[in-house]
């Protein structure tokens, strides 16, 4: 689903590079978290597999498409098989619940029937039902994390990516997102998260890449979140 | 459903900058009022020539008895050099340029002079003090000089004269007007062009989260820039028809309700005219709204 071959990226001349060789590969339907101190090249990660940014050598492939080589107007199209969740929520605070999750499926071009059928029902997957007319401003933090992964996951992509999801949660609320993720990776969607949380990543025991001053220092199956630090 | 969500994200946009969205407005209307008013004056002095020239004529006054002209020292135009200018405008390489040759006899030049001479000055004169006259209608008024110069050295010719002349300081004022508003309709324009340029950018800037959660769910590039500019574009379209609207009341009451009045004797552009010139105010308005977008959205919507 998702492969880097050798794929560094460095952001200015001379700089050090925030990707630094990089081979991996993520299969479809696995759940991946990416660890690693700050700096240490997470975000450049997920921005290359959103082709955000583009790498400066190697080749990224998603979704059965080389990165490298996707012109910019095919761009969107790739997005829409992506679906991305920030630590700060980014939702638009003049819109409600509903609007907001809806927005994401208006601005790709899907029919008023198919928002209404589908909005509510991803509102209830992510256990918002019954507050489809509040504004973010009127919901907690963990609620607005849940809007944002509704907005993200209604077209149903098949990979989710996040990045540090719960670094504004409190444990309690973050361990309720969690079950959310992965219950979405349930059916079938790829899950890459990029966290600091150490308490999470032991206790979900899923596989774990380390990245470490841009190169990859470790990739484990049913890791935990890192072996020198705890 | 995006036709409605763009037509939706340019109210909003609009309502939201409404300030900038009138100042845009605003200086559009200003400048294409200079545009129109440009292009009207232009249309102005068409119509002047086409009336007028239609009736200017050419006139060949040939050697009178007593002509003092360096070209009249053999004494005044006898037949034969009558008829060898007569077969240079009507046989020579001007004869392309000229429509018809009237020749005015001494008897008619005669007559002519008399008739309108309420002074008494020339009761004394008679015919034979004259010399005839060609009066020479030219298919392009313009191309006078080509004739006068053809004619001017001739044998017998005394002086060339063009009525055309009467009217070359009128138009030349006219031309200097349409010049005057073209230049003030350049600056203008290119004002609004800046004006619109910043406006867009600024409303882009304000509506960055937006515009990023669109890129993240993946719509489409057109979707994003589109409504940046069509509320440039309606912006500028208002500041148009207010142009129009100056223009047509400009012309309808000053120029068909005054002018008109009081100096009639000349054919005005009429407020009809402004429905000619509307369509492409408007034209040039979306013109400059979509310039102005292409400068700025290619920096502030990335993909
Ligand atoms: N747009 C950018 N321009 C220049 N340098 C950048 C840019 N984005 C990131 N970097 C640099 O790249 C390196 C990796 O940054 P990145 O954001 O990927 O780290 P991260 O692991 O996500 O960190 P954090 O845990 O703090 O979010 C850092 O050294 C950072 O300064
Ligand atoms: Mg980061």
């Amino acid at each position: 689903m998702i492969r880097f071959d050798e794929v560094s990226k460095v952001y200015s001349r001379g700089a050090r590079p925030a990707l630094d060789g990089i081979d991996v590969e993520i299969e479809r339907g696995d759940f991946v978290f990416l660890v690693g101190s700050s700096g240490s090249g997470k975000s450049t990660f997920l921005k290359l597999i959103l082709r955000e940014e583009r790498a400066t050598s190697g080749d990224v492939w998603v979704a059965g498409r080389q990165l490298n080589r996707l012109s910019n107007w095919r761009v969107p199209q790739l997005r829409r098989e992506i679906g991305a969740v920030f630590q700060d929520f980014r939702l638009l605070p003049n819109k409600t619940v509903y609007q907001n999750v809806a927005f994401a499926l208006e601005v790709i071009g899907k029919s008023r029937r198919e928002v209404k059928a589908t909005v509510p029902e991803m509102l209830e997957l992510v256990g918002l039902a019954g507050k489809e007319r509040r504004f973010p401003h009127e919901l907690s933090g963990g609620e607005q994390q849940r809007v944002a992964i509704a907005r993200a996951f209604v077209n149903h992509p098949p990979i989710l990516l996040c990045d540090e999801p719960t670094g504004n949660l409190d444990p309690g609320t973050s361990v309720g997102i969690m079950r959310l993720l992965d219950r979405i990776n349930r059916t079938g969607t790829t899950v890459l998260m990029a966290t600091h949380d150490d308490e999470i990543v032991d206790q979900m025991r899923k596989r774990v890449i380390e990245l470490k001053g841009g190169r990859l220092v470790r990739d484990q199956d049913r890791g935990v979140y890192g072996l020198e630090t705890v | 459903m995006r036709l409605r969500f763009v037509a939706g994200e340019v109210w909003n946009g609009l309502r939201r900058n409404s300030t900038m969205a009138l100042s845009v407005a605003l200086v559009t209307f200003v400048s294409l009022t200079f545009v129109g008013a440009a292009a009207l004056t232009q249309m102005q002095v068409q119509q002047l020539k086409d009336a007028w020239y239609g009736q200017v004529e050419v006139s060949i006054f040939l050697c009178q008895p007593g002509a003092f002209e360096d070209n009249c020292a053999e004494g005044p135009v006898t037949t034969v050099q009558q008829d060898e200018i007569l077969e240079v405008l009507e046989e020579g390489n001007v004869s392309d340029l000229v429509q018809s040759v009237y020749v005015e006899t001494r008897e008619e030049v005669y007559e002519n002079i008399v008739e309108a001479d309420d002074t008494g000055v020339y009761s004394h004169v008679e015919p034979e003090d004259f010399a005839p006259v060609l009066r020479i209608k030219l298919h392009d008024p313009e191309q006078f000089q080509v004739v006068a110069d053809a004619t001017a050295g001739l044998p017998g010719v005394q002086s060339v004269y063009d009525q055309r002349e009467v009217f070359q300081d009128l138009f030349s004022l006219l031309n200097s007007a349409t010049i005057l508003a073209a230049v003030l309709a350049g600056v203008m324009m290119l004002t609004a062009v800046l004006l619109i340029t910043t406006t867009i950018r600024l409303s882009a800037l304000s509506r960055k989260r937006e515009t990023n959660i669109m890129r993240m769910v993946g719509a489409s590039r057109s979707l994003i820039q589109a409504p940046f500019m069509l509320e440039g574009a309606v912006a500028a379209t208002g500041g148009a028809i207010l142009a129009i609207a100056g223009l047509w009341f400009a012309v309808r009451y000053f120029v068909e309700g005054w002018l008109t009045g009081s100096i009639p004797w000349v054919d005005y552009i009429s407020s009809d005219d402004v429905w000619a010139v509307a369509p492409w105010l408007i034209l040039a308005a979306v013109g400059l709204a979509l310039i102005a977008s292409l400068f700025t959205l290619k920096r502030y919507t990335r993909v």
